[in-house]
Protein backbone atom coordinates (compact mmCIF):
# COMPACT_ATOMS: atom_id res chain seq x y z
CA UNK A 1 0.00 0.00 0.00
CA UNK A 2 1.15 3.60 -0.80
CA UNK A 3 1.80 6.23 1.63
CA UNK A 4 -1.26 8.40 0.71
CA UNK A 5 -3.60 5.52 0.46
CA UNK A 6 -2.90 5.12 4.01
CA UNK A 7 -3.05 8.09 4.91
CA UNK A 8 -6.08 8.38 3.41
CA UNK A 9 -7.26 5.31 4.93
CA UNK A 10 -6.67 6.19 8.15
CA UNK A 11 -8.46 9.79 7.67
CA UNK A 12 -11.79 7.75 6.61
CA UNK A 13 -11.44 5.53 9.59
CA UNK A 14 -11.10 8.76 11.81
CA UNK A 15 -14.06 9.88 10.16
CA UNK A 16 -15.94 6.93 10.85
CA UNK A 17 -15.02 6.87 14.25
CA UNK A 18 -16.93 10.41 14.70
CA UNK A 19 -19.92 9.04 12.78
CA UNK A 20 -20.03 6.48 14.70
CA UNK A 21 -19.72 8.45 18.21
CA UNK A 22 -22.29 11.12 16.88
CA UNK A 23 -24.54 8.20 16.64
CA UNK A 24 -24.15 6.66 19.24
CA UNK A 25 -25.31 10.22 21.11
CA UNK A 26 -28.20 9.58 19.64
CA UNK A 27 -28.88 6.47 20.20
CA UNK A 28 -28.21 7.09 24.25
CA UNK A 29 -30.61 10.29 23.93
CA UNK A 30 -33.31 8.53 22.50
CA UNK A 31 -32.53 5.55 25.08
CA UNK A 32 -32.73 8.45 27.88
CA UNK A 33 -35.44 9.79 26.33
CA UNK A 34 -37.58 6.41 26.01
CA UNK A 35 -36.88 5.43 29.62
CA UNK A 36 -37.51 9.05 31.60
CA UNK A 37 -40.31 9.73 29.26
CA UNK A 38 -42.14 6.56 28.73
CA UNK A 39 -41.28 4.05 30.71
CA UNK A 40 -40.63 5.82 34.43
CA UNK A 41 -42.72 9.20 33.54
CA UNK A 42 -39.68 10.98 35.17
CA UNK A 43 -40.34 14.08 33.01
CA UNK A 44 -43.04 15.35 31.37
CA UNK A 45 -43.22 14.80 27.24
CA UNK A 46 -42.93 18.68 26.98
CA UNK A 47 -40.24 19.26 28.89
CA UNK A 48 -37.58 16.45 26.75
CA UNK A 49 -36.71 17.06 23.39
CA UNK A 50 -36.22 13.51 21.52
CA UNK A 51 -34.20 12.61 18.74
CA UNK A 52 -37.20 11.56 16.78
CA UNK A 53 -39.25 14.65 17.75
CA UNK A 54 -36.55 17.12 16.77
CA UNK A 55 -36.97 15.10 13.07
CA UNK A 56 -40.36 15.79 12.71
CA UNK A 57 -39.32 19.40 13.52
CA UNK A 58 -37.02 19.29 11.05
CA UNK A 59 -39.07 17.78 8.57
CA UNK A 60 -42.29 20.17 9.47
CA UNK A 61 -39.60 23.40 9.11
CA UNK A 62 -38.31 22.12 5.51
CA UNK A 63 -41.49 21.67 4.38
CA UNK A 64 -42.99 24.97 5.28
CA UNK A 65 -40.33 27.22 3.66
CA UNK A 66 -39.67 28.48 7.20
CA UNK A 67 -35.90 26.71 7.64
CA UNK A 68 -34.53 27.87 4.75
CA UNK A 69 -35.78 30.89 4.85
CA UNK A 70 -34.45 31.49 8.26
CA UNK A 71 -31.37 29.98 7.68
CA UNK A 72 -30.83 32.82 4.58
CA UNK A 73 -31.99 35.50 6.61
CA UNK A 74 -29.62 35.21 9.54
CA UNK A 75 -26.33 34.27 7.14
CA UNK A 76 -27.04 37.63 5.11
CA UNK A 77 -27.20 39.57 7.96
CA UNK A 78 -24.68 37.72 10.01
CA UNK A 79 -22.34 38.22 6.55
CA UNK A 80 -23.54 41.94 6.72
CA UNK A 81 -22.57 42.44 10.24
CA UNK A 82 -19.20 40.53 9.79
CA UNK A 83 -17.95 42.19 6.91
CA UNK A 84 -18.58 45.64 8.36
CA UNK A 85 -16.34 44.23 11.13
CA UNK A 86 -13.54 43.41 9.53
CA UNK A 87 -13.18 46.93 7.54
CA UNK A 88 -13.66 48.65 10.81
CA UNK A 89 -11.79 46.30 12.84
CA UNK A 90 -8.83 45.79 10.55
CA UNK A 91 -8.60 49.49 9.93
CA UNK A 92 -8.88 50.20 13.55
CA UNK A 93 -6.29 47.93 14.09
CA UNK A 94 -3.66 48.93 11.89
CA UNK A 95 -4.18 52.34 13.17
CA UNK A 96 -3.51 50.87 16.86
CA UNK A 97 -0.38 48.83 15.83
CA UNK A 98 0.72 51.98 13.08
CA UNK A 99 0.73 55.29 16.01
CA UNK A 100 1.94 54.28 19.60
CA UNK A 101 -0.48 56.42 21.14
CA UNK A 102 -3.15 54.44 20.17
CA UNK A 103 -1.49 51.57 21.26
CA UNK A 104 -0.87 52.89 24.72
CA UNK A 105 -4.04 54.14 25.25
CA UNK A 106 -6.84 53.05 22.62
CA UNK A 107 -5.84 49.29 23.01
CA UNK A 108 -6.57 48.90 26.62
CA UNK A 109 -10.31 50.31 25.97
CA UNK A 110 -10.81 48.47 22.95
CA UNK A 111 -9.92 45.20 25.46
CA UNK A 112 -12.16 46.48 27.60
CA UNK A 113 -15.27 46.69 25.64
CA UNK A 114 -14.37 43.57 24.27
CA UNK A 115 -14.92 41.86 27.28
CA UNK A 116 -18.58 43.01 27.13
CA UNK A 117 -21.09 39.86 26.49
CA UNK A 118 -22.54 41.29 23.10
CA UNK A 119 -26.10 40.44 24.76
CA UNK A 120 -25.35 43.48 26.44
CA UNK A 121 -25.35 45.62 24.01
CA UNK A 122 -28.97 44.80 22.86
CA UNK A 123 -30.59 47.15 24.96
CA UNK A 124 -28.72 49.97 23.88
CA UNK A 125 -28.74 48.84 19.82
CA UNK A 126 -32.77 48.83 20.32
CA UNK A 127 -32.74 52.29 21.96
CA UNK A 128 -31.37 53.16 19.08
CA UNK A 129 -32.12 51.27 16.63
CA UNK A 130 -35.89 49.81 17.30
CA UNK A 131 -36.50 46.45 16.71
CA UNK A 132 -35.01 46.33 13.37
CA UNK A 133 -32.48 44.73 11.21
CA UNK A 134 -29.41 47.88 12.07
CA UNK A 135 -30.36 46.81 15.50
CA UNK A 136 -28.93 43.43 15.00
CA UNK A 137 -26.29 43.97 12.78
CA UNK A 138 -25.21 46.99 15.09
CA UNK A 139 -24.96 44.16 18.01
CA UNK A 140 -23.40 41.73 15.50
CA UNK A 141 -20.36 44.78 15.02
CA UNK A 142 -19.84 45.34 18.08
CA UNK A 143 -19.78 41.65 19.02
CA UNK A 144 -17.31 41.12 16.70
CA UNK A 145 -15.29 43.98 15.68
CA UNK A 146 -13.08 44.81 18.61
CA UNK A 147 -11.93 41.37 18.51
CA UNK A 148 -11.30 41.77 15.06
CA UNK A 149 -8.67 45.30 15.69
CA UNK A 150 -6.89 43.65 18.99
CA UNK A 151 -6.52 40.36 16.14
CA UNK A 152 -4.73 42.78 13.64
CA UNK A 153 -3.00 45.01 15.90
CA UNK A 154 -1.32 41.34 17.35
CA UNK A 155 -0.70 39.85 13.68
CA UNK A 156 1.28 42.74 12.48
CA UNK A 157 3.17 43.47 15.84
CA UNK A 158 4.11 39.96 15.56
CA UNK A 159 5.36 40.19 12.19
CA UNK A 160 9.21 39.24 12.34
CA UNK A 161 11.22 42.57 12.81
CA UNK A 162 14.05 40.68 10.23
CA UNK A 163 11.60 40.84 7.34
CA UNK A 164 11.88 44.42 7.56
CA UNK A 165 14.90 44.56 7.96
CA UNK A 166 15.69 42.54 5.12
CA UNK A 167 13.24 44.54 2.62
CA UNK A 168 14.66 47.78 4.43
CA UNK A 169 18.12 47.00 3.00
CA UNK A 170 16.73 45.92 -0.56
CA UNK A 171 15.67 49.82 -0.54
CA UNK A 172 11.98 49.44 0.55
CA UNK A 173 10.00 52.39 1.45
CA UNK A 174 7.48 52.70 4.13
CA UNK A 175 4.79 51.88 1.72
CA UNK A 176 6.62 49.23 0.17
CA UNK A 177 6.97 47.39 3.62
CA UNK A 178 3.41 47.52 4.24
CA UNK A 179 2.23 46.61 0.95
CA UNK A 180 4.32 44.05 0.09
CA UNK A 181 6.06 42.53 3.39
CA UNK A 182 3.64 43.29 6.76
CA UNK A 183 0.58 42.55 4.69
CA UNK A 184 1.61 39.07 3.62
CA UNK A 185 3.74 38.24 7.02
CA UNK A 186 0.86 38.52 9.84
CA UNK A 187 -1.80 36.60 7.48
CA UNK A 188 -1.77 33.59 8.35
CA UNK A 189 -2.44 34.93 12.28
CA UNK A 190 -4.77 37.70 10.74
CA UNK A 191 -6.89 35.06 9.32
CA UNK A 192 -6.89 33.00 12.50
CA UNK A 193 -7.98 36.31 13.79
CA UNK A 194 -10.91 36.70 11.22
CA UNK A 195 -11.72 33.62 12.66
CA UNK A 196 -12.56 34.23 15.99
CA UNK A 197 -14.56 37.48 14.75
CA UNK A 198 -16.39 35.32 13.04
CA UNK A 199 -17.47 32.96 15.86
CA UNK A 200 -17.95 36.27 17.93
CA UNK A 201 -20.07 37.12 15.07
CA UNK A 202 -22.69 34.75 14.99
CA UNK A 203 -22.86 34.26 18.59
CA UNK A 204 -23.68 38.33 18.74
CA UNK A 205 -25.65 37.59 16.02
CA UNK A 206 -27.81 35.27 17.95
CA UNK A 207 -28.27 37.40 20.94
CA UNK A 208 -29.49 39.96 18.75
CA UNK A 209 -32.26 37.76 16.85
CA UNK A 210 -33.47 36.09 19.79
CA UNK A 211 -34.55 39.97 21.24
CA UNK A 212 -35.64 41.11 17.77
CA UNK A 213 -38.76 40.21 15.73
CA UNK A 214 -36.43 39.69 12.24
CA UNK A 215 -37.21 36.49 10.61
CA UNK A 216 -34.34 34.48 11.11
CA UNK A 217 -32.84 31.73 13.40
CA UNK A 218 -33.01 33.43 16.59
CA UNK A 219 -36.87 33.94 16.12
CA UNK A 220 -37.48 30.34 15.04
CA UNK A 221 -35.91 29.50 18.25
CA UNK A 222 -38.33 32.04 20.45
CA UNK A 223 -41.25 31.00 18.37
CA UNK A 224 -40.79 27.40 18.88
CA UNK A 225 -40.46 28.66 22.83
CA UNK A 226 -44.17 30.42 22.40
CA UNK A 227 -45.40 27.47 21.13
CA UNK A 228 -44.07 25.33 23.74
CA UNK A 229 -42.21 23.22 21.10
CA UNK A 230 -38.94 21.95 22.85
CA UNK A 231 -37.86 19.95 19.82
CA UNK A 232 -38.41 23.11 17.46
CA UNK A 233 -36.02 24.86 20.60
CA UNK A 234 -33.47 22.28 20.41
CA UNK A 235 -33.63 21.60 16.68
CA UNK A 236 -32.95 25.31 15.77
CA UNK A 237 -30.18 25.06 18.34
CA UNK A 238 -28.91 22.46 16.56
CA UNK A 239 -28.91 24.19 13.60
CA UNK A 240 -27.28 27.52 14.74
CA UNK A 241 -24.00 24.98 16.17
CA UNK A 242 -24.37 23.48 12.25
CA UNK A 243 -24.15 26.58 10.54
CA UNK A 244 -21.70 28.38 12.69
CA UNK A 245 -19.41 25.12 12.33
CA UNK A 246 -20.28 24.90 8.35
CA UNK A 247 -19.02 28.69 7.80
CA UNK A 248 -15.74 28.03 10.13
CA UNK A 249 -14.90 25.07 8.46
CA UNK A 250 -15.82 25.64 4.99
CA UNK A 251 -14.62 28.72 4.63
CA UNK A 252 -12.08 29.84 7.23
CA UNK A 253 -10.40 26.47 8.43
CA UNK A 254 -9.87 25.67 4.06
CA UNK A 255 -8.69 29.09 4.08
CA UNK A 256 -5.87 28.70 6.42
CA UNK A 257 -5.09 25.06 5.88
CA UNK A 258 -3.74 26.86 2.51
CA UNK A 259 -1.61 29.54 3.93
CA UNK A 260 -0.37 27.32 5.97
CA UNK A 261 0.59 24.42 3.32
CA UNK A 262 1.93 27.26 1.15
CA UNK A 263 4.21 28.49 3.79
CA UNK A 264 5.50 24.84 5.05
CA UNK A 265 4.09 25.72 8.60
CA UNK A 266 1.51 22.72 8.54
CA UNK B 1 32.84 53.11 -4.66
CA UNK B 2 34.16 54.02 -1.05
CA UNK B 3 33.24 53.98 2.05
CA UNK B 4 34.45 56.05 5.39
CA UNK B 5 34.32 55.54 8.51
CA UNK B 6 35.37 58.42 11.15
CA UNK B 7 35.82 57.69 14.75
CA UNK B 8 32.49 56.04 14.89
CA UNK B 9 30.88 54.92 18.23
CA UNK B 10 27.57 53.59 18.85
CA UNK B 11 26.06 53.58 22.38
CA UNK B 12 22.92 51.71 22.77
CA UNK B 13 21.01 54.02 25.04
CA UNK B 14 18.65 50.95 27.11
CA UNK B 15 21.96 49.52 28.07
CA UNK B 16 24.38 52.06 28.42
CA UNK B 17 26.55 49.63 26.15
CA UNK B 18 29.37 50.89 24.35
CA UNK B 19 28.96 48.27 21.53
CA UNK B 20 31.25 49.76 18.83
CA UNK B 21 34.05 52.29 19.71
CA UNK B 22 36.27 54.92 17.99
CA UNK B 23 36.33 53.15 14.85
CA UNK B 24 38.32 54.41 11.55
CA UNK B 25 38.09 52.39 8.54
CA UNK B 26 38.17 52.75 4.85
CA UNK B 27 36.99 50.27 2.73
CA UNK B 28 37.98 50.42 -1.22
CA UNK B 29 36.30 49.45 -4.14
CA UNK B 30 36.01 45.74 -5.20
CA UNK B 31 37.72 44.55 -1.81
CA UNK B 32 36.50 41.85 0.46
CA UNK B 33 36.65 42.62 4.35
CA UNK B 34 36.40 40.28 6.67
CA UNK B 35 35.60 40.90 10.45
CA UNK B 36 36.21 38.22 13.54
CA UNK B 37 35.87 39.04 17.17
CA UNK B 38 34.89 37.17 20.41
CA UNK B 39 30.80 37.58 20.81
CA UNK B 40 29.45 40.28 21.82
CA UNK B 41 32.27 42.95 20.55
CA UNK B 42 30.35 44.67 18.19
CA UNK B 43 30.51 43.31 14.63
CA UNK B 44 27.20 42.82 14.06
CA UNK B 45 26.31 46.22 15.28
CA UNK B 46 29.40 47.87 12.80
CA UNK B 47 27.69 45.79 10.24
CA UNK B 48 23.70 47.56 11.39
CA UNK B 49 25.38 51.43 11.25
CA UNK B 50 27.29 50.61 8.13
CA UNK B 51 23.82 49.31 6.55
CA UNK B 52 21.77 52.16 8.22
CA UNK B 53 19.71 50.09 10.28
CA UNK B 54 21.59 51.86 13.83
CA UNK B 55 22.71 55.49 13.79
CA UNK B 56 26.31 55.98 15.18
CA UNK B 57 26.09 58.26 18.44
CA UNK B 58 29.21 59.96 17.19
CA UNK B 59 31.61 60.09 14.17
CA UNK B 60 30.38 59.42 10.91
CA UNK B 61 29.79 57.48 8.13
CA UNK B 62 30.28 58.01 4.64
CA UNK B 63 29.36 56.47 1.59
CA UNK B 64 31.03 58.25 -1.69
CA UNK B 65 31.77 61.03 0.34
CA UNK B 66 27.67 61.14 1.41
CA UNK B 67 26.50 60.37 4.86
CA UNK B 68 24.80 57.46 5.50
CA UNK B 69 20.76 58.46 6.20
CA UNK B 70 19.66 55.01 6.54
CA UNK B 71 19.35 51.76 5.09
CA UNK B 72 19.46 50.98 1.41
CA UNK B 73 19.74 49.03 -1.61
CA UNK B 74 23.05 50.43 -2.40
CA UNK B 75 24.05 48.34 0.76
CA UNK B 76 22.01 45.39 0.75
CA UNK B 77 22.68 42.86 3.79
CA UNK B 78 22.69 39.18 4.12
CA UNK B 79 21.68 37.91 7.66
CA UNK B 80 22.71 34.73 9.42
CA UNK B 81 19.32 33.57 9.40
CA UNK B 82 17.92 33.66 5.68
CA UNK B 83 15.30 36.25 5.62
CA UNK B 84 13.97 34.88 2.89
CA UNK B 85 10.09 35.37 2.82
CA UNK B 86 7.87 32.39 2.78
CA UNK B 87 4.87 33.86 1.26
CA UNK B 88 6.80 33.50 -2.04
CA UNK B 89 9.11 30.83 -4.12
CA UNK B 90 12.45 30.55 -5.08
CA UNK B 91 12.09 33.31 -8.00
CA UNK B 92 9.97 35.64 -6.33
CA UNK B 93 12.28 36.25 -3.48
CA UNK B 94 15.06 36.54 -5.78
CA UNK B 95 13.18 39.23 -8.04
CA UNK B 96 12.16 40.94 -4.75
CA UNK B 97 14.50 43.61 -4.63
CA UNK B 98 14.35 44.44 -8.32
CA UNK B 99 10.71 44.61 -8.04
CA UNK B 100 11.06 47.21 -5.28
CA UNK B 101 13.25 49.22 -7.55
CA UNK B 102 10.85 49.20 -10.25
CA UNK B 103 13.15 47.07 -12.67
CA UNK B 104 11.46 46.13 -16.07
CA UNK B 105 9.45 42.78 -15.70
CA UNK B 106 11.54 40.80 -18.41
CA UNK B 107 14.86 41.99 -17.28
CA UNK B 108 13.87 41.05 -13.62
CA UNK B 109 13.58 37.99 -15.39
CA UNK B 110 16.27 37.41 -16.91
CA UNK B 111 18.64 38.58 -13.62
CA UNK B 112 17.07 36.20 -11.48
CA UNK B 113 17.82 33.28 -13.68
CA UNK B 114 21.26 34.62 -14.45
CA UNK B 115 21.97 34.22 -10.40
CA UNK B 116 19.93 31.41 -9.73
CA UNK B 117 21.95 29.61 -12.56
CA UNK B 118 25.17 30.87 -10.95
CA UNK B 119 24.06 29.20 -7.78
CA UNK B 120 23.06 25.62 -9.79
CA UNK B 121 19.11 26.71 -8.57
CA UNK B 122 18.00 27.27 -11.83
CA UNK B 123 16.15 23.82 -11.60
CA UNK B 124 14.14 24.80 -7.91
CA UNK B 125 12.84 28.31 -9.42
CA UNK B 126 9.78 27.45 -8.45
CA UNK B 127 9.97 25.36 -5.25
CA UNK B 128 8.68 26.89 -1.75
CA UNK B 129 11.76 28.22 0.65
CA UNK B 130 10.34 25.51 3.50
CA UNK B 131 10.86 22.72 0.82
CA UNK B 132 15.20 23.79 0.38
CA UNK B 133 17.93 22.91 2.38
CA UNK B 134 19.37 25.06 4.81
CA UNK B 135 22.72 25.75 2.52
CA UNK B 136 20.43 26.10 -0.64
CA UNK B 137 18.10 28.85 1.33
CA UNK B 138 21.44 30.85 1.78
CA UNK B 139 22.11 30.27 -1.61
CA UNK B 140 19.07 32.13 -2.78
CA UNK B 141 19.49 34.43 -0.44
CA UNK B 142 22.63 35.48 -1.98
CA UNK B 143 21.36 35.16 -5.03
CA UNK B 144 18.95 37.74 -3.84
CA UNK B 145 21.44 39.99 -2.68
CA UNK B 146 23.50 40.07 -6.14
CA UNK B 147 20.63 41.01 -8.38
CA UNK B 148 20.43 44.54 -6.95
CA UNK B 149 24.49 45.23 -8.12
CA UNK B 150 24.81 46.98 -4.53
CA UNK B 151 27.82 49.54 -3.79
CA UNK B 152 28.64 47.33 -1.27
CA UNK B 153 27.40 43.73 0.30
CA UNK B 154 27.38 43.27 3.63
CA UNK B 155 26.96 39.96 5.35
CA UNK B 156 26.30 38.78 8.74
CA UNK B 157 27.85 35.46 9.25
CA UNK B 158 25.57 34.10 6.51
CA UNK B 159 27.13 30.89 6.53
CA UNK B 160 27.59 30.34 10.83
CA UNK B 161 24.00 28.34 10.97
CA UNK B 162 25.16 25.88 8.47
CA UNK B 163 26.95 22.17 9.37
CA UNK B 164 30.97 22.68 7.96
CA UNK B 165 30.91 20.98 4.68
CA UNK B 166 27.69 23.07 3.35
CA UNK B 167 29.22 26.12 5.00
CA UNK B 168 32.94 25.04 3.25
CA UNK B 169 31.27 24.48 0.28
CA UNK B 170 29.14 28.01 0.38
CA UNK B 171 32.76 30.09 0.54
CA UNK B 172 34.05 28.36 -1.86
CA UNK B 173 31.39 29.15 -4.08
CA UNK B 174 31.54 32.85 -2.49
CA UNK B 175 34.99 32.82 -3.73
CA UNK B 176 34.43 32.22 -7.42
CA UNK B 177 31.57 34.56 -7.39
CA UNK B 178 33.75 37.48 -5.93
CA UNK B 179 36.79 36.90 -8.29
CA UNK B 180 34.63 36.70 -11.68
CA UNK B 181 32.49 40.24 -9.97
CA UNK B 182 35.07 41.88 -7.84
CA UNK B 183 31.99 42.66 -5.59
CA UNK B 184 32.77 44.69 -2.55
CA UNK B 185 31.91 42.91 0.33
CA UNK B 186 32.10 43.26 3.79
CA UNK B 187 31.43 39.60 5.50
CA UNK B 188 31.19 39.26 9.52
CA UNK B 189 32.36 35.70 10.26
CA UNK B 190 33.26 34.11 13.68
CA UNK B 191 35.76 31.86 12.19
CA UNK B 192 38.62 32.77 11.48
CA UNK B 193 39.50 29.86 8.94
CA UNK B 194 36.58 31.46 6.84
CA UNK B 195 38.02 34.86 7.34
CA UNK B 196 41.81 33.85 6.22
CA UNK B 197 39.73 32.07 2.87
CA UNK B 198 37.75 35.16 1.86
CA UNK B 199 39.38 38.52 2.95
CA UNK B 200 42.15 40.82 1.48
CA UNK B 201 42.04 42.29 4.74
CA UNK B 202 40.81 40.88 8.48
CA UNK B 203 39.62 43.21 11.32
CA UNK B 204 39.82 41.95 14.03
CA UNK B 205 37.49 43.58 16.60
CA UNK B 206 37.74 43.39 20.63
CA UNK B 207 36.46 45.30 23.64
CA UNK B 208 39.05 46.96 24.52
CA UNK B 209 38.94 50.89 24.19
CA UNK B 210 39.11 51.42 20.74
CA UNK B 211 36.92 48.55 18.90
CA UNK B 212 39.40 47.82 15.88
CA UNK B 213 42.50 45.53 17.75
CA UNK B 214 44.32 44.94 14.66
CA UNK B 215 43.63 44.58 10.66
CA UNK B 216 45.41 42.23 9.18
CA UNK B 217 45.83 42.18 5.39
CA UNK B 218 46.28 38.42 3.73
CA UNK B 219 48.73 38.36 0.88
CA UNK B 220 47.78 34.87 -0.34
CA UNK B 221 47.07 34.21 -3.51
CA UNK B 222 43.52 32.28 -4.73
CA UNK B 223 42.18 30.08 -4.76
CA UNK B 224 43.33 29.08 -1.89
CA UNK B 225 44.07 26.07 0.89
CA UNK B 226 43.71 25.82 4.26
CA UNK B 227 46.33 23.49 4.93
CA UNK B 228 48.83 25.69 3.02
CA UNK B 229 51.68 26.71 5.67
CA UNK B 230 51.55 30.58 5.14
CA UNK B 231 47.24 29.85 5.65
CA UNK B 232 47.82 28.53 8.97
CA UNK B 233 50.42 30.47 9.88
CA UNK B 234 47.87 33.62 9.29
CA UNK B 235 45.36 30.93 10.96
CA UNK B 236 47.46 31.10 14.26
CA UNK B 237 48.52 34.82 13.86
CA UNK B 238 44.97 35.89 13.87
CA UNK B 239 43.63 33.52 16.14
CA UNK B 240 45.77 34.59 18.75
CA UNK B 241 44.94 38.10 18.08
CA UNK B 242 41.10 37.44 18.80
CA UNK B 243 42.05 35.00 21.82
CA UNK B 244 44.17 37.83 23.92
CA UNK B 245 42.54 39.48 26.61
CA UNK B 246 42.83 43.07 27.19
N1 LIG C 1 19.63 46.73 20.09
C1 LIG C 1 20.50 46.67 21.13
N2 LIG C 1 20.21 47.30 22.29
C2 LIG C 1 21.07 47.25 23.33
N3 LIG C 1 22.27 46.64 23.31
C3 LIG C 1 22.62 46.01 22.19
C4 LIG C 1 21.76 45.98 21.03
N4 LIG C 1 22.37 45.28 20.06
C5 LIG C 1 23.55 44.87 20.58
N5 LIG C 1 23.73 45.32 21.84
C6 LIG C 1 24.90 45.09 22.70
O1 LIG C 1 26.03 45.50 21.97
C7 LIG C 1 27.09 44.59 22.13
C8 LIG C 1 27.57 44.10 20.76
O2 LIG C 1 26.56 43.32 20.15
P1 LIG C 1 26.73 42.72 18.71
O3 LIG C 1 25.45 42.06 18.35
O4 LIG C 1 27.22 43.77 17.78
O5 LIG C 1 27.87 41.63 18.94
P2 LIG C 1 28.50 40.59 17.92
O6 LIG C 1 29.95 40.86 17.87
O7 LIG C 1 27.77 40.62 16.63
O8 LIG C 1 28.25 39.22 18.64
P3 LIG C 1 27.98 37.77 18.01
O9 LIG C 1 29.29 37.26 17.52
O10 LIG C 1 27.48 36.97 19.16
O11 LIG C 1 26.98 37.94 16.93
C9 LIG C 1 26.58 43.46 23.00
O12 LIG C 1 27.07 43.66 24.30
C10 LIG C 1 25.09 43.62 22.99
O13 LIG C 1 24.54 43.29 24.21
MG1 LIG D 1 26.48 39.22 15.54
Amino acid sequence: MTRKTKKENTKFIKLLQQLLFLLGIVALWQLLYFVGVDLLEFWKPYAMPSPAGVWKSLVRLIESGTLFTAIGNSLLRGMIGFLISVAFGTVLGFLMEHFPFLHQNMRPFVMGVQTLPSVCWVPFSILWFGLSEQAIIFVVIMGSAFSIAIATDNAIHNVPPIYKKAALTMGASQKQIYRKVILHACLPELISGLKQGWSFAWRALMSGEVMTTCIGLGQTLITGRNLADINQVMLVMIIIVLVGILIDQIFFRSLERRIYRKRGLA
Amino acid sequence: MSLLLKNVTKTFQDSGQDAVRNVDLEIRDGEFVCVVGKSGCGKSTLLNLIAGLEKPTSGEILLDGAPIKGPGADRVVMFQEHALFPWLNVIQNVKFGMELAGVPRQEQEEKAMKYLELMQLADYRNYAIHQLSGGMRQRVALARALTLDSKILLMDEPFSALDKQTSNRLRAELQDIWMQTRRTIFFITHSVEEAVYLADRVIVLSNGKDSVQDIVPIALERPRHVYDEAFVEYRRRILSEVQKEL
